[in-house]
């Protein structure tokens, strides 16, 4: 071969290879997220994507907003068809460990841990981020951690003539009698999607039990069967027998739930830090109940094995999944920046991962919970999130059960061990 | 006429021993039967016989469905699945569901068909109307009624105007109510397309019959039941497998009312798959499932093409 020839054949190549690196220059992020309501919060997401596209112009971030119900289905069938989304919604836990377990996601732990761990050590939360984290390897990122409590209408408290939060179960009774004395639904329930029940029992087996009851059942030393879990339905029945949910909770929604506090006609429910929020995008002023919204946390139960301060949370995060290109998790690491997550508290209200981002929350029902969160003195995440979905799902129901009265306490936490002993 | 007949002589093949003759032509015969169906068979063997064997296959498997099944378990899914107390529900209420939609649903659209099917004025109004929930998707079916059923919905409203003292009825939250509750939804929707099956049906039974009968005395209920209702008896025994295979097939509709809820109380063989199956990430579970729905659909189709409608497929009119 002569040098024209070596020359053209150069040229080729090269040009061949210049087209082939531009064509890998531009990546496609397919991102799912369940921030539907109130309608400028989808609208935050977008505005958040389309700035890390103006400074990354290679990059498209496509996003699909799904409901959370439909989202969880959805999901489902993607990944048992093995076809994970780049970034999707996860609460971390049992769920995403599953998924991990099974090859579907893509470790971020070289990117995490790379400067000195400098983006690792920017979460203050890092028991959400351990959520993430499955054998070795880290799947996701947290970037709105808070706390169930209870969100109550000041308003309709100040009418049933209450003067003290309750600070046991005992009183917390009390409160709803007197609520239910004075003609007020005391609270909002929508048990046709499950989870919002079951923060119920859980928060009353973290009270009865405490850490170590929960950590003896996951790790099989003990069983979802023990006394605590049993008395956690015991406990939730003496409440359940006050009938103080609005009527019809059973064959209603989280929507439902919303509604019936955001426009006033329920005194309180049981929720996780999203519901102002979601209150508002559901009433029919589209403003909720204002400053007449106000949160205490989850009372104490006398003789439990837990303290006060223990907290169930939980929160968003996002995971990655397997096929991810490397933008997908530089969008995540800008997603959780400070700058970003800083955002996110002035515009969603969300209570942030990163400590520079905290300073942001400024509003006192916020801080509150942020501290509680900050000081918790054990962190479980919800169950259904946390257990393995077979398991979450027989809590869910287990739960759903004696809110509909055909199981009994002691059925409850057996129907929980029977898949449990199978599954962990 | 010569030509034709000359032409006809020359493509006869030539005079050849029959032994010979008929293997080649089979051979070819074959090959073209082969060319036409193997496209076919392949996409039946592929997305239908294949995902039955393979849902077989998985049911004897403790999988998540994610990765490969390894934990083999046997016939260990459909023993637990029959032990469970929920599956035994489930199975009841697919059964009732199929029951109510053969004595409710079915007597429902004929009498609707022979009422506005003939002389009605402005049947064809009243054909569109009743027609028209079949034409609406199942989803969007199931969250229209989750209004209409909605504590503060549809019915609650009217019926809270009209009656007085009338204390709202927790439709969808009751578990004595909600498979009912359920079932007419499935009748609101399903019921149109038997009407418009039986109103075809009546456009073949000869009016002349019916005439005859009336002349020689015959009651109009008479006609009916001895003229009008036998001659649509294949039209009805169409509508019956149809209707039982709708009703155990039943999915969308339940779900998105009531998700099986309250406390499983509207689970069907379907959505307890879905449920225990698919959503509990346990796929070899929800192939046992599967596999046991589809064995009790195969059963009754053959069973029923064989005993009830094979005669129909004769072009016999009794």
């Amino acid at each position: 071969m002569n040098a024209r020839k070596w020359l053209m054949l150069t040229l080729l190549i090269a040009l061949l290879s210049v087209s082939a690196a531009a064509a890998q220059e531009n990546v496609v992020v397919r991102w799912w997220h369940i921030v539907t309501t109130p309608a400028e919060f989808p609208v935050h997401m977008e505005q958040v994507a389309n700035d890390f596209m103006a400074a990354n112009p290679n990059v498209t971030i496509e996003i699909t907003s799904l409901e959370n119900e439909a989202f969880k289905e959805r999901l489902a069938t993607v990944m048992q068809a093995g076809d994970p989304p780049d970034l999707f919604q996860s609460w971390g836990g049992g769920v995403l460990w599953n998924y991990a377990s099974a090859g579907l996601l893509r470790d971020i732990t070289p990117e995490l841990t790379a400067d000195g761990g400098a983006w690792q050590n920017s979460f203050s939360a890092q028991a959400a981020l351990n959520l993430f984290k499955y054998e070795d390897g880290y799947y996701g990122a947290p970037w709105n951690f808070g706390a169930v409590g209870f969100w109550y209408n000041t308003e309709l408290f100040e009418q049933a003539g209450i003067t003290e939060l309750p600070a046991t179960w005992d009183e917390f009774l009390g409160v709803v009698q007197q609520l239910k004395d004075a003609g007020i639904t005391p609270i909002a329930l929508g048990q046709k999607d499950k989870w919002p029940g079951h923060f119920w029992w859980v928060y009353l087996a973290i009270r009865t039990g405490g850490q170590a009851t929960f950590e003896a059942a996951y790790t099989r030393q003990g069983s979802f069967a023990d006394a605590p879990f049993v008395q956690a339905g015991e406990l939730l029945n003496q409440l359940i027998a006050l009938e103080p949910f609005q009527e019809g909770f059973l064959g209603q929604t989280y929507g439902d739930e919303a509604a019936a506090v955001g426009n006033g006609t329920a005194a309180m429910e049981l929720m996780g830090q999203w519901a102002p929020g979601v209150q508002r995008g559901n009433s029919t002023s589209g403003e909720g109940i204002g400053d007449k919204l106000a949160w205490f946390p989850f009372p104490a139960v006398e003789g439990g094995l837990g303290t006060p301060s223990d907290v169930l949370g939980g929160g968003d995060g996002i995971a990655v999944g397997v096929n991810a290109p490397d933008a997908a998790i530089d969008f995540l690491k800008y997603f959780t920046s400070a700058e970003v997550q800083a955002t996110h508290v002035e515009v969603m209200g969300t209570l942030p991962t990163v400590a520079e981002a905290e300073a942001g929350v400024t509003d006192p029902l916020m801080q509150t919970i942020l501290g509680f969160r900050n000081n918790a003195s054990y962190y479980q995440s919800y169950y259904d999130q946390f257990l393995p979905p077979a398991v979450a799902q027989a809590v869910l129901d287990a739960v759903d059960g004696l809110f509909n009265g055909v199981l009994t306490p002691e059925e409850a936490a057996q129907s929980i061990e029977d898949v449990a002993s199978m599954e962990l | 006429m010569s030509s034709i007949a000359g032409q006809r002589f020359r493509v006869l093949p030539p005079q050849r021993p029959a032994g010979r003759n008929r293997p080649r032509t089979t051979r070819e015969q074959l090959l073209t039967i082969g060319l036409f169906v193997i496209p076919g068979a392949i996409i039946y063997t592929l997305f239908l016989i294949w995902p039955i064997f393979q849902a077989g296959y998985f049911s004897l498997f403790k999988w998540n469905g994610l990765g490969v099944p390894t934990d083999f378990r046997g016939l260990e899914n459909y023993v637990q699945a029959f032990n469970h107390d929920v599956f035994q529900q489930a199975i009841t209420h697919s059964l009732i569901i199929t029951v109510l939609s053969l004595v409710v649903q079915l007597p429902l659209a004929l009498i609707l068909s022979v009422t506005i099917g003939r002389k009605l004025p402005g049947r064809m109004i009243f054909r569109s109307i009743f027609f028209l929930p079949y034409v609406f998707s199942e989803v969007i079916t199931a969250i229209i009624w989750g209004f209409v059923y909605h504590q503060n919905g549809m019915f609650n409203t009217i019926f809270g105007t009209i009656i007085p003292g009338y204390e709202p009825i927790t439709w969808l939250a009751d578990r004595n109510l909600a498979l009912y509750a359920v079932f007419a939804v499935i009748t609101w929707k399903y019921f149109g397309l038997h009407m418009i099956l039986y109103m075809a049906s009546l456009q073949q039974v000869s009016s002349e019959i019916e005439e005859a009968a009336r002349i020689d005395g015959a009651s109009e209920w008479q006609v009916l039941r001895f003229i009008t209702f036998p001659m649509m008896a294949p039209t009805i025994r169409l509508t019956i497998y149809l209707s039982v295979l709708g009703s155990l097939n039943q999915f969308v509709l339940i779900w998105v009312l009531t998700a099986g809820g309250p406390a499983n109380a509207t689970h069907v063989l379907a959505t307890y798959m879905y449920r225990f199956g698919i959503k509990s990430f346990n796929l070899g579970y929800g192939s046992a499932i599967a596999v046991i729905i589809f064995a009790v659909c195969l059963i009754f189709s053959v069973g029923y093409q064989r005993t009830i409608m094979h005669r129909d497929y004769a072009g016999a009119v009794e």
